[in-house]
């Protein structure tokens, strides 16, 4: 039941699923998802709680994969590669594709731990470079002026916009193509808010993201593409400026205006 | 949360409903003055500007306010803008139907003329174009709205036939001039408000559709 | 506001118990500080037992508590942990699995003394090594192993499965992320979950009975393989076997004292490596 699939035919296609069907052991969450993700954009997922869309964010970069009893079907293609095939080296998956959760999750250790954890995991142990790379990722997340001085501080001492700041900083630093954030403002003040969707339109210049949002208002400030799920289906999928002005589909335009959900 | 936002939006609706009416109403006042040399309604049009004014600005903030506080989508963003449209389009109708009976009031002063166009048929038409508009924004009727749209090119026939005809008029009968002068206008303005009626079938039709028509012609089918 | 004459009387009934516990247990550590502390003197504390234990020190017994311990921790610490970390991060949740945490909550209530007899036959007699050093800690460390598991566990729970989401999701495998991101966090609760279990074993005379411990024995030991003189051990040969208990009753309590002085050092041990702990990994 899906209008406007793939709108994008302009632009490159970073994601690509193929009738991806999820199960958590007997009970199905998505259902026949095929969709084209496109690179450099934002593309924002919505729908009501339960609807799948977290759960779609994180077959992504195979999150799903630490829950014993999850299932999927269909193949997720990233730059043209299943990563659900055998062959998959995961960890290198999870290096291209990075995650920011919704509750900001720093470590207990020194903001500079913090951030240079992901590229010391990947074997980088030069100490000067690792300066470089947290302060390259500081910068790129926004944070680097306010934390300069303080890189040995503990990470939790910090509010939570400047933690969620970090956390993205922490995922810029192992390199990624892709940056799949889910609901990254729901636990913040509307200040802090206004940040980190700024930042997001910064980063669009350069990363591939999907966002996971319960914020309609935040779905249509900041995305390009607009996906709009429901029990487990994707509805709609067009450009942000259109499903926000006149969407193909009823339930689309229901759920928007607030009718339900 | 959208509870509240539709009741204001029919509560806004019923407003813009009711300034419909009240303009039409004025409109024909206005016509009917000057076809029965009534100065007295002209005068009665002429004060009751000020109502339509009160209920313009209202209207303007109530939209504005709906904008602000409820950050409408989709459906209830376009109402919203339509209305506020709308809105604009029937006041300055408003103002012609004033600009009509101010004409009207000056002529019932002076020895009747003779109108070099047909001003009963040209104001039945605009009138009837004005009230189907409105209709057609309370039904949500896009057929009618492209409908109107198409019947501009008659009123447009009777303003060129006006001209036509004035001409002959004043090269034949100079000393007629300012009597002239006064219907012209009076045509103009009927023409115009012939024109508002086509602006709010296309907002209409954007309403409905989101679709832009303005400023294209070509688009006479849905 | 009705019930506020109820809830003062709860409170205070509360209050009430608890001070009645601790003024039974202070009773108990008066009576031993009383009765103990007229026989400790450097003699007693780093002297040998002379005349079947009726004069002279315990130090042979201070040592072989100390030794036994050691091999106690030495052997159960890694092995708790090790099964800990496993059963909480890498096993499914089966029925398997959740038999063998059943098993290990058993455990924790078989009695000492069977753990003393499973010691005799198992590492005594089958293994052939004999009533030794090794022996003892080895089954003193079946004893403690399911309080170190349990502990261990409860301290990895404690840790917020979202750390180990953040750090899976920068690309790190699950080992890693176990030893960058968890262990150090759970060190705290772990170590002083199982110091106190260990502290506990270093009290129990019945698995030590069996496998290690002897009561006159005048010198130090040379290897694991050799007996030992222990604690608790001596203490109850003091108190029940020895032909002049009444004359021997303060070295008794001198005895109790120092294996006393030697739990309570071990408990403020833990709980010094945990306020370490927590400060260096506030979370």
């Amino acid at each position: 039941m899906v209008t406007h699939n793939n709108p994008q035919n302009d632009s490159e296609v970073k994601i690509q699923t193929n009738h991806l069907n999820f199960y958590y052991g007997a009970v199905q969450a998505l259902f026949d998802i095929s969709m084209n993700i496109s690179a450099r954009q934002v593309t924002a997922f919505i729908g009501p709680s339960g609807c799948g869309k977290s759960t779609l964010l994180r077959t992504l970069n195979r999150m799903n994969d630490t829950i014993d009893i999850a299932r999927v079907e269909g193949e997720v293609f990233i730059d043209g590669r299943d990563i659900y095939k055998d062959d998959v080296n995961v960890v290198d998956l999870r290096k291209k594709v990075g995650m920011v959760f919704q509750k900001s999750n720093p470590f207990p250790k020194s903001i500079f731990e913090n951030i240079a954890y992901g590229p010391r995991i990947h074997g980088i142990r030069n100490k000067k470079e690792l300066g470089g790379i947290v302060e390259t990722s500081l910068k790129g997340a926004g944070l680097w002026d306010e934390v300069k001085d303080r890189l040995n501080d503990n990470a939790m001492g910090l509010s939570g916009g400047q933690q969620q700041r970090l956390c993205i900083a922490r995922a810029l630093a192992v390199g990624p193509e892709i940056l799949l954030m889910d609901e990254p403002a729901s636990a913040l003040d509307p200040k802090s808010t206004t940040r980190v969707e700024d930042l997001i339109g910064e980063l669009r210049e350069t990363y591939t993201i999907v966002i996971v949002t319960h914020n309609m208002q935040q779905a249509s400030r900041v995305s390009d593409y607009t996906a709009f799920f429901y029990e487990g289906s994707l509805i709609e999928y067009d450009y942000t400026k259109k499903i926000f002005t006149n969407p193909g589909e009823k339930q689309t335009e229901d759920y928007i205006t607030g009718r339900f959900g | 949360m959208s509870r509240h936002l539709q009741k204001d939006i029919e509560a806004l609706k019923e407003k813009i409903i009711a300034m419909g009416g009240l303009v039409e109403d004025r409109v024909y006042q206005a016509t009917i003055s000057i076809i029965n040399r009534d100065k007295a309604l002209a005068q009665a049009v002429i004060n009751g500007d000020e109502e339509i004014d009160t209920i313009d600005v209202s209207i303007d903030e109530e939209s504005m306010k709906l904008l602000a506080l409820y950050q409408p989508v989709a459906i209830d963003l376009r109402f919203i803008v339509a209305v506020m449209k709308i809105n604009n389009d029937l006041e300055r109708v408003g103002d012609l139907a004033v600009n009509i009976a101010e004409r009207s009031a000056f002529l019932a002063t002076r020895d009747p003329i003779e109108f070099p166009f047909d001003l009963r048929a040209m104001a039945e038409k605009a009138e009837d174009m004005l009230t189907r508009s409105i209709d057609a924004f309370i039904n949500l009727d896009v057929k009618e709205a492209y409908r109107i749209r198409s019947e501009d090119d008659q009123v447009d026939a009777y303003n060129r036939e006006m001209y036509a005809r004035i001409k002959d008029d004043l090269l034949n009968q100079p000393e007629n001039i300012n009597g002239l002068l006064h219907a012209v206008s009076i045509g103009r303005h009927l023409e115009r408000i012939a024109d508002h009626a086509t602006n709010i079938a296309e907002e209409v039709i954007y309403l409905v559709q989101a679709r832009i028509v303005r400023h294209r012609p070509e688009v006479f089918k849905e | 506001m009705k019930n506020r004459p109820f809830e003062i009387l709860i409170k205070n009934l509360l209050r009430a118990t608890t001070y009645c516990i601790v003024i039974f247990i202070g009773y108990i550590l008066f009576d031993i500080i009383r009765k103990g502390l007229p026989a400790i003197n450097w003699e007693f504390i780093s002297g040998f037992p002379r005349k079947s234990g009726s004069e002279g020190g315990i130090f042979p017994a201070i040592v072989g508590t100390l030794y036994l311990l050691f091999g106690t921790m030495l052997t159960a610490l890694p092995l708790g942990i090790a099964s800990a970390v496993y059963l909480s991060e890498y096993a499914r949740q089966t029925l398997f699995t959740r038999s063998i945490r059943l098993a290990i909550i058993t455990l924790a209530g078989v009695p000492s003394i069977v753990f003393g007899l499973f010691g005799l036959g198992m590492f005594v007699i089958f293994f052939g090594f004999g009533a030794s050093i090794l022996a003892g800690s080895l089954t003193l460390a079946c004893m403690v192993l399911p309080t170190i598991i349990v502990a261990s566990e409860e301290a990895l729970r404690a840790v917020p499965q979202s750390l180990r989401e953040g750090s899976l999701a920068l690309g790190a495998t699950q080992w890693q992320t176990i030893w960058k991101n968890v262990l150090p966090y759970s060190l705290s609760g772990m170590l002083t979950g199982s110091i106190l279990g260990i502290g506990r074993a270093a009290g129990e005379t019945a698995p030590i009975l069996l496998t290690v411990a002897a009561f006159f024995l005048p010198k130090l030991p040379q290897s694991i393989f050799d007996q030992v003189m222990a604690l608790p051990y001596h203490l109850y040969i003091l108190a029940t076997q020895h032909p002049e208990a009444h004359k021997v009753r303060p070295l008794q309590y001198g005895t109790a004292l120092v294996l006393l002085a030697l739990v309570i050092s071990l408990s403020s041990g833990a709980m010094l490596l945990r306020s370490y702990f927590r400060r260096k990994y506030r979370w």
